[in-house]
């Protein structure tokens, strides 16, 4: 059996809650920092026969992990397996200058900060703490502190967001030069405060946004970014002095479809055909692990036809070439020569080394990539 | 029995007037059914004639008072079955015509009093619910008196449902309805005026005797189509089947026929002895012939064979309802169907999602068209669709409505149908209050949703009957629909030249809003011939994917996927555009649309 090369930490601690977040967290709570990190180190432990000895990648989302307690979050740090790429999120108003040193000298070499937009107003209304400069202040404390990779989260269709609003965070955030760009469409999803309040306003703009994906792509791709992800941009490697693959290395495996294991409340684990997602309830995961037994999970059997069809789903969100010969009893074949046509998809033959074919979706068939790939699956 | 001291009659009424009601009490004070056995509506035994509180099949009882035998002979009371009123009040003498007494003449009482004039019978009006608190027996005494031609006072008061004056109903059906007329001697005739299908003993005809006797195990034959049979067995009903040795002239029964389709025996039929013929058949047998038609078809396209079997089965006891199967590029396999009116559609559509479990899309329905073609020939056409581009005369049916309205309403009546075609005919004050309004309309312009209208432009006050008057030569117009330049069948309309624009206009608009924005821009026309009357575009959508996709979302992701995936196979491809099916709807609620 392959060992799982790829961890999610999820760290739930959050000062608030944001109107729009979905996540998994935890608001208040300071006192249980030390007793959680307790209790993902004894899941670690639990599932350590699942890792490979060295792993390619490790990433601690939230929540807010750089909210956790400092001394937790070194202790967290330090107990978790090396591994090439080591990712925290960060949101702007809790980078120091000392955390900033903190997290590299725990083996981080690569922070993700969530920007999402440097209007004032704008970050208002997505209850967001940090102001604008906070995002720059964060960001040079990072530079200093020496990382290489920092990544910043935009949202884009944040109601009250008009087009020139877009093009000066684009500018914004390009000026501080990070080596990748996360571009998320504001979501209202079901359940949220944020639904409730704006999502009206959000359902009568959605035509509009349309445009908005388009602009963003076109802007970054002009700036030397490689459209890498449906949402996810890089410093292209010609761009870089360095010639680095400055993409999310953690994040591609999930869209390759790799294993991966979650650690931590609401974590999802896919690991050789089952997917399994631990309880959100805090409570009831550290009573288990106090005694050293697995906190209450949902587990999903994944039929090969489900790996196939989430391959098709998934692999379509990347600029690199699905090769047909894994997903082949999953398509219809009708369908593609009908997106073939239409331009949305292409087939081309894959390296030379291989035989057989590749997909990819045109520039176009990416913008219209769900509507594509239910097409592609039907 | 001798003739002298048989009686006749049937009941008619509007809906909801107490038809029904007022045939229970007679049931019970006549002792032909116990108490015991007395529910609510005994002669209504289907299930929906029961929930809807209509009366769909005819059926006949017999009864005894006072050493009479009387034969009450249940009628349909909705126009859409005008043929089958008029075939039972042919098998009687005389008719209880029934007016609530808080609600006055209805359009429907209208109709069916003129049908029982036409057929000479004797009217004994009575007005009904006078328990009411809201009750206006003089009123509506008045109304129904000036209707039949009668004095006030002749009216007779009752409550069906406490039984105050029922027997005086009976009374009044003996003294004043003549004994039926016919010679017991001559060669037997008698009339079918109706028909139903029972799975075990096939098709049973009720029938009334006008001569001669029938008895059971005798050849018989039906003398318009020449259906010939054994009678397996003769009788009554009393409320259930009985046998008896004859049914004699004047008598009313049923016939056993052992026939297994019941097509064979058609309503308005006169049966014969086979030994000893009769020479004449009696008066008034026609073919019923659909003016109403829609296509029908199963949502599921594997449930095809499911709906032919169950328009077989409903066929076996609805000589009226037409189908044919019809392909539609857009819809798939179905069937073009073709009823007597909107409400015989309505029955039809329900029986089949209910009785038979089947998921439906039912197309806008469309009038039969009598065209003349280019080679002098005539033709009927049943489906838009099939309207030959290039004509000489195209002649649709015409109806003649009765709508009865207080008199501040008549304004917005009369513009509603000069708006729809109609042509006046006349106006008459039933009541000081109440109007009642005679106008011709084209059958086409009341199949969509002109009682829909007609009620909300009165309040609900409106009542509305009509009947076919013929066909008339029209100026009307094929409107075509192209999706994306492929015409579309199912969309095709029939309009009148003047109308053709703005309906063509309306149905582009609709389309527009119900086909989802596709991977490129689609045009929507409306065309009469190579003529674009109306286009839109559905605009290209630019951008249709999740911006978030990491490890905890995959499986929310995937099952958003397989919605996605499920709404596509609802499609139906026009082409190369996928188009949910409620599109082919749209015509149906054009005239919303258009007001907006």
């Amino acid at each position: 059996m392959d060992p799982v090369r790829h961890l999610y930490v999820h760290l739930p601690f959050c000062a608030h809650r944001c109107g729009y977040c979905d996540f998994v967290t935890v608001v208040g709570r300071r006192g249980q920092h030390a007793a959680y990190v307790d209790g993902l180190l004894a899941e670690l432990e639990l599932e350590r026969e699942l890792l490979a000895p060295e792993l390619e990648t490790v990433f601690l989302g939230g929540g807010t992990p750089t909210f956790t307690d400092p001394g937790e979050l070194e202790r967290l740090l330090a107990a978790l397996p090396p591994a090439a790429e080591v990712t925290v999120e960060a949101n702007p108003e809790t980078v120091t200058a000392a955390l900033a040193t903190l997290l590299r000298r725990n083996g981080v070499n690569r922070v993700s900060l969530g920007a999402q937009t440097f209007q004032p107003e704008l970050l208002r209304v997505l209850d967001r703490v940090a102001g604008p400069d906070d995002v720059r202040c964060a960001f040079y404390h990072l530079r200093d502190a020496g990382f290489d990779n920092i990544s910043l989260d935009l949202i884009y269709g944040i109601p009250g967001q008009g087009p020139s609003e877009l093009e000066g965070d684009i500018e914004e955030a390009l000026a501080l030069r990070p080596e990748h760009l996360s571009c998320y469409e504001l979501e209202a999803k079901p359940g949220t405060r944020f639904a409730h309040v704006h999502g009206e306003e959000l359902r009568r703009q959605a035509e509009a946004m349309e445009g908005y994906f388009e602009s963003v792509v076109e802007t970054l791709v002009g700036a030397g970014y490689r459209w890498y992800e449906t949402a996810n941009f890089c410093r292209a490697a010609e761009a870089d002095t360095r010639g680095r693959d400055l993409r999310s290395r953690h994040n591609l495996a999930y869209w390759r479809g790799r294993d991966y294991l979650g650690l931590g409340i609401g974590a999802v684990s896919t690991v050789r055909g089952r997917r399994w997602r631990t309880s959100p309830r805090l409570g009831p995961y550290l009573a288990a692990l106090s005694v050293g037994r697995r906190p209450v999970r949902e587990v999903e059997p994944l039929a090969d036809s489900i790996r196939r069809e989430e391959r098709v789903m998934l692999g379509l969100r990347l600029d690199e070439p699905l090769p047909v010969a894994t997903i082949a009893p999953s398509l219809n074949p009708e369908k593609l020569a009908r997106l073939q046509g239409l331009g949305l998809a292409e087939l081309t033959p894959l390296e030379p080394e291989h035989a057989g074919e590749a997909l990819t979706l045109t520039h176009r068939g990416r913008l219209l990539g769900d509507a594509v790939t239910a097409d592609l699956l039907a | 029995m001798d003739l002298e001291r048989i009686r006749n009659f049937s009941i008619i009424a509007h809906i909801d007037h107490g038809k029904s009601t007022l045939a229970d009490r007679i049931l019970e004070l006549t002792k032909t059914v116990s108490g015991r056995e007395m529910r609510a509506q005994v002669l209504d035994t289907m299930e929906l004639e029961r929930e809807r509180g209509i009366t769909i099949k005819a059926q006949a009882v017999r009864v005894n008072w006072q050493g009479y035998e009387l034969n009450l002979i249940d009628t349909p009371g909705h126009v859409d079955f005008t043929y089958e009123v008029s075939r039972s009040l042919q098998a009687c003498e005389g008719a209880v015509l029934v007016v609530d007494a808080a609600q006055g003449v209805e359009a429907q009482t209208v109709a069916n009093a003129y049908l029982a004039i036409e057929n000479n019978l004797e009217i004994v009006p009575v007005v009904n619910k006078i328990d009411l608190p809201q009750a206006d027996p003089d009123g509506a005494a008045a109304e129904l008196a000036e209707l039949v031609g009668g004095k006030p006072e002749d009216v007779l008061r009752i409550s069906a449902k406490t039984g105050k004056g029922v027997a005086e109903v009976l009374d009044a059906i003996v003294e004043r309805v003549t004994a039926p007329s016919g010679d017991p001697g001559a060669p037997a005739r008698a009339l079918v005026f109706d028909s139903s299908y029972d799975q075990y003993r096939g098709v049973v005809a009720f029938v009334r005797v006008v001569d001669g006797a029938f008895a059971g195990r005798e050849p018989l034959r039906a003398m318009a189509q020449g259906t010939r049979f054994e009678a397996e067995e003769v009788g009554f009903f009393s409320p259930t089947m009985k046998a008896a040795e004859t049914l004699g002239a004047g008598e009313v029964g049923y016939v056993i026929t052992g026939l297994k389709d019941v097509s064979r025996l058609r309503v308005g039929d006169t049966l014969t002895s086979e030994q000893r013929p009769a020479t004449e058949p009696l008066p008034g047998y026609k073919d019923v012939k659909p003016m109403v038609f829609a296509g029908l078809f199963p949502t599921d396209s594997d449930e095809y064979p499911d709906l032919r079997d169950a328009l077989e089965r409903l066929k076996l006891n609805d000589a009226a309802l037409f189908y044919e199967p019809e392909t539609s590029q857009a819809l798939g396999f179905g069937f073009r169907c073709g009823f007597l009116g909107l409400l015989h559609m309505e029955i039809v559509r329900e029986r089949l999602e209910r009785e038979f479990d089947l998921d439906l899309l039912v197309t806008a329905p469309n009038v039969a068209y009598r065209v003349l073609e280019r080679n002098g020939e005539w033709l009927e056409v049943h489906n838009p669709a099939e309207m030959p581009r290039e004509l000489d005369a195209v002649e649709e049916p015409y109806v003649r409505a009765s709508i009865i309205v207080p008199k501040d309403y008549v304004g917005p009546v009369m513009e509603l149908n000069n708006d729809r075609r109609g042509r006046f005919d006349h106006m008459e004050y039933l009541s000081p209050e109440r109007v009642l309004l005679s106008y011709e309309l084209p059958l086409a312009e009341i199949v969509l949703d002109y009682y829909d209208q007609l009620k909300s432009r009165t309040r609900g006050y409106a009542s509305f009957d009509y009947d076919i008057a013929g066909f008339r030569e029209g100026e009307l117009a094929r409107v075509d629909v192209l999706i994306a330049d492929e015409p579309v069948d199912a969309l095709s309309m029939i309009v009148h030249r003047d109308a053709a624009y703005a309906r063509g206009r309306a149905l582009v608009e609709r389309l527009k809003e119900e086909i989802p924005r596709q991977y490129f821009d689609v045009p929507v026309q409306a065309a009469i011939g190579s003529r674009v009357i109306a286009r839109e575009t559905v605009k290209a959508k630019r951008k249709d994917v999740l911006a978030k996709c990491y490890g905890g979302d995959i499986t929310r992701k995937r099952k958003l996927l397989e919605k996605q995936k499920a709404g596509k196979r609802r499609m139906k491809q026009v082409g190369a555009v996928e188009v949910p099916q409620e599109a082919f709807l749209a015509v149906l609620n054009l005239n919303d649309g258009s007001k907006k």
